[in-house]
């Protein structure tokens, strides 16, 4: 019988990622307090918190599950949903909905018949809105992956979701 | 490192610095950053090159110059004087060097006239050092005086002197409640228990607040040397910074001070060879407006959800891991140094009878110069907004300000007299808050803004108490039924009602101020929500509901 063992150089799991975690969870020293951390680096790692990720992670911090589930649903920042290939963040503070956050957010909508907090069909872009991303003196604001875009109005927004659609997927490097 | 080497340091830093002839300076805070103002400063770099100035002019990002609205900022700096220039793009960036410093011509197109009200009526304490020095360099810290305070501390003080000359100071909780900092200490340093925790709150929550996010990214060393100062007072070996995820560059540079301080003992062990031992550990929010509340903060800080509890105990007592725990704001912090290099009086002798020191607001909204300004305690609104902010934008008319938030209220036209300190603004129904400062004008509809405000806090109330889980929801579905014009006299009744019902009976800070948006604009708009009445007759026998919920 061949042997099926994972070479030394590997995560048991057979996915190399969980060793940038296990480094992690270690630096922490498996504290438990240290919960919230780790699931930022978790997700930063493999992009949304599967259930699998979360058992593995309750095990690893000798906490119950519950616990972790909890505090996974309860901060707005994880997500235990996949995303799409782009996320655009529309700041819905209070100084861009004084300048016309949400005229912005309905064109996108009629435009991409997709609703904020959701996913468009074709997977491309999740469209969420945020409270505050900070630079209010340029409202309205938006995060378009991690660039932060200012002073846009409805046109302007349209047109850089499409250049950001339509660009050349990069090189990861 | 001793206080001698410290002084030695800084003498040997500024030496190296006045060798260059020229600094130039650019803004590296969030919002010139998505300008592009890394993009100027390589153009900048380039041409220093190409004219072979580069050994003579030092290119350096510092923390927010004030007047975000017009970024990316560029300062030039020598010693006859400043020059500033705004809104520069990568052409302007090019004159800049070839005319400004090649053959000291200023570009007057581009620049900014610092003698305006936005600068001029400014008095800075807490951002004297925000867009003036590198706020990656802790050389550069040293180099003003930074780290003295500590080492005067160390030195000359015991405990009890550092609480008396805080609290002889006035300085108060710049949060938002406005709690005297000295005798928070003084309980904390007095409570029992074997360990004790200094927590610095940057959990910078509230709606269209950015002043500690520049204090972290502008001048981080001075909030590590507060909290140092603030547990040696109180006899803590451990801080914490919680800082919310929203704000990765203010992260990256407390972690790089961090570093950087205990490289050289400014933090750890034996600092500055005395017998004082301070760590400052990072700890990341995830998105979650309640844990800017204090029990909900520490909640986070263990790795649990962000629920607030009960008080009594206050966090003084039973703080962290259920030890005592002071927790500050980062403007309290960023406070300390200067009130222990410049003595109580000369802090007591700024601002009001009970406000004293300075405030950090944000302007934003729809207001000509938004940005960054820090002003003294008791300047009257309309200075703020007309002479430093400089009006509404062209062509509208004046509102309301709000102040303090999701929890404070708007303030309108006829009381803008009122002089900014945490009394004042309470008579009003609105509160000092974090320092958030949002203009608006004629286009903006109250009974929207209040909805908008309602739906935040329906969104960000953790759960765990009745009045503010449900209570906030049906605030929001009467204020949605209000602007849909489908509401009647009766459910101004049931509002009103509601919202005092939600201000008294919620555990925590969220519910209990949640109501605030809602019952100010009532007190001063409340012509706008009965226009949008309708008659009772007309809804007779029509039991559909009305409130939408789903947006």
């Amino acid at each position: 019988m061949p042997a099926l063992q994972p070479e030394k150089s590997q995560h048991p799991s057979g996915d190399n990622r969980f060793k940038l975690l296990d480094r992690a969870i270690t630096k922490h020293q498996s504290k438990g307090d240290a919960l919230i951390e780790i699931l930022h680096v978790a997700q930063g790692i493999f992009g949304y918190l599967k259930n699998d990720l979360l058992i593995y992670v309750a095990h690893a911090l000798k906490l119950p599950l519950s616990r972790v589930y909890g505090v996974a649903t309860f901060y707005h920042f994880f997500n235990l949903k996949p995303k799409g290939e782009h996320t655009f963040v529309l700041c819905m503070g209070t100084a861009c909905y004084v300048k016309g956050a949400e005229q912005i957010q309905t064109a996108l909508e009629e435009r991409h018949q997709c609703k904020f907090g959701q996913t468009t069909k074709d997977n491309k872009v999740s469209f969420i809105t945020a409270r505050c991303v900070g630079p209010c003196g340029l409202a309205p604001v938006a995060v378009l992956d991690d660039a932060v875009v200012g002073k846009l109005n409805p046109e302007t927004t349209i047109q850089y979701v499409e250049q950001r659609i339509n660009a050349l997927p990069e090189v990861i490097s | 490192m001793t206080l001698e080497d410290l002084r030695e340091f800084a003498e040997q830093v500024q030496a190296k610095q006045g060798e260059k002839k020229e600094r130039i300076l650019f803004c590296s805070a969030t919002g010139c950053v998505s300008c592009g103002s890394e993009k100027i400063r390589d153009v900048l770099k380039k041409q220093l090159l190409e004219h072979h100035i580069e050994k003579k002019c030092d290119v350096v990002g510092t923390g927010c110059m004030g007047l975000c609205g017009e970024g990316p900022l560029v300062k030039i700096h020598n010693d006859r004087e400043d020059v500033l220039y705004q809104n520069v793009d990568e052409s302007v960036a090019e004159q800049i060097v070839g005319s400004h410093i090649v053959n000291n011509k200023i570009v007057e197109s581009y620049r900014c006239d610092t003698s305006v009200p936005f600068f001029a009526s400014q008095l800075k304490i807490v951002l004297e050092n925000c867009g003036e020095i590198n706020a990656e360099s802790i050389d550069e810290y040293i180099a003003v005086d930074g780290y003295t305070a500590l080492g005067k501390v160390l030195t000359e003080m015991q405990p009890n002197d550092v609480i008396d000359e805080i609290r002889k100071s006035g300085l108060r909780g710049r949060g938002g409640a406005g709690y005297p900092t000295g005798l928070k200490w003084d309980i904390v340093r007095k409570a029992k228990g074997e360990q004790k925790y200094i927590v610095c709150n940057a959990d910078e929550g509230d709606l269209g607040a950015f002043m500690d996010r520049s204090v972290m990214e502008g001048d981080p060393h001075r909030v590590l040397e507060g909290m140092a100062i603030a547990g040696y007072a109180i006899g803590a070996s451990q801080g914490y910074i919680y800082c919310r995820a929203e704000y990765p560059l203010a992260i990256e540079r407390l972690k790089l001070a961090i570093k950087h301080a205990e490289k050289i003992g400014l933090l750890g062990n034996r600092i500055l060879e005395s017998d004082f031992n301070f760590r400052i550990d990072m700890r990341i929010g995830a998105g979650a407006y309640v844990c800017g509340e204090e029990t909900a903060l520490l909640q986070s800080i263990e790795g649990k959800r962000g629920n607030p509890k009960p008080r009594p105990p206050y966090p003084s007592e039973k703080g962290l891991w259920g030890m005592p725990t002071v927790i500050n704001n980062v403007e309290t912090f960023a406070n300390i140094a200067p009130i222990i290099r410049n003595g109580n009086e000369w802090f007591a002798q700024i601002g009001t009878e009970k406000s004293k020191g300075t405030k950090v607001f944000a302007l934003a909204g729809n207001i000509k110069n938004t940005g960054l300004i820090e002003v003294p305690m008791g300047i009257p609104l309309r200075k703020i907004i007309f002479d430093i902010g400089g009006g509404t934008t062209e062509g509208t008319e004046f509102k309301a300000a709000q102040t303090g938030g999701p929890s404070g209220g708007c303030i309108p036209a006829e009381h803008l007299d009122l002089p900014v300190d945490y009394e004042s603004l309470t008579t009003v129904g609105s509160i000092m808050g974090s320092g958030g400062l949002i203009v608006m004008d004629s286009t903006s509809s109250m009974v929207d803004v209040a909805k908008f405000f309602m739906q935040f806090c329906m969104d960000e109330s953790c759960g765990k108490c009745i009045p503010c889980r449900v209570g906030t929801r049906h605030i929001y579905g009467l204020l949605d039924k209000i602007s849909k014009k489908k509401a009647t006299q009766d459910d101004m009744v049931l509002l009103e009602e509601l919202c005092m019902m939600v201000k008294e009976t919620s555990l925590c800070g969220l519910g209990q101020s949640a109501p605030n948006p809602v019952l100010s604009t009532l007190r001063f708009f409340k012509h706008e929500y009965e226009q949008l009445l309708q008659p009772v007759e007309m809804f007779m026998g029509d039991g559909e509901t009305v409130a939408d919920f789903k947006k």
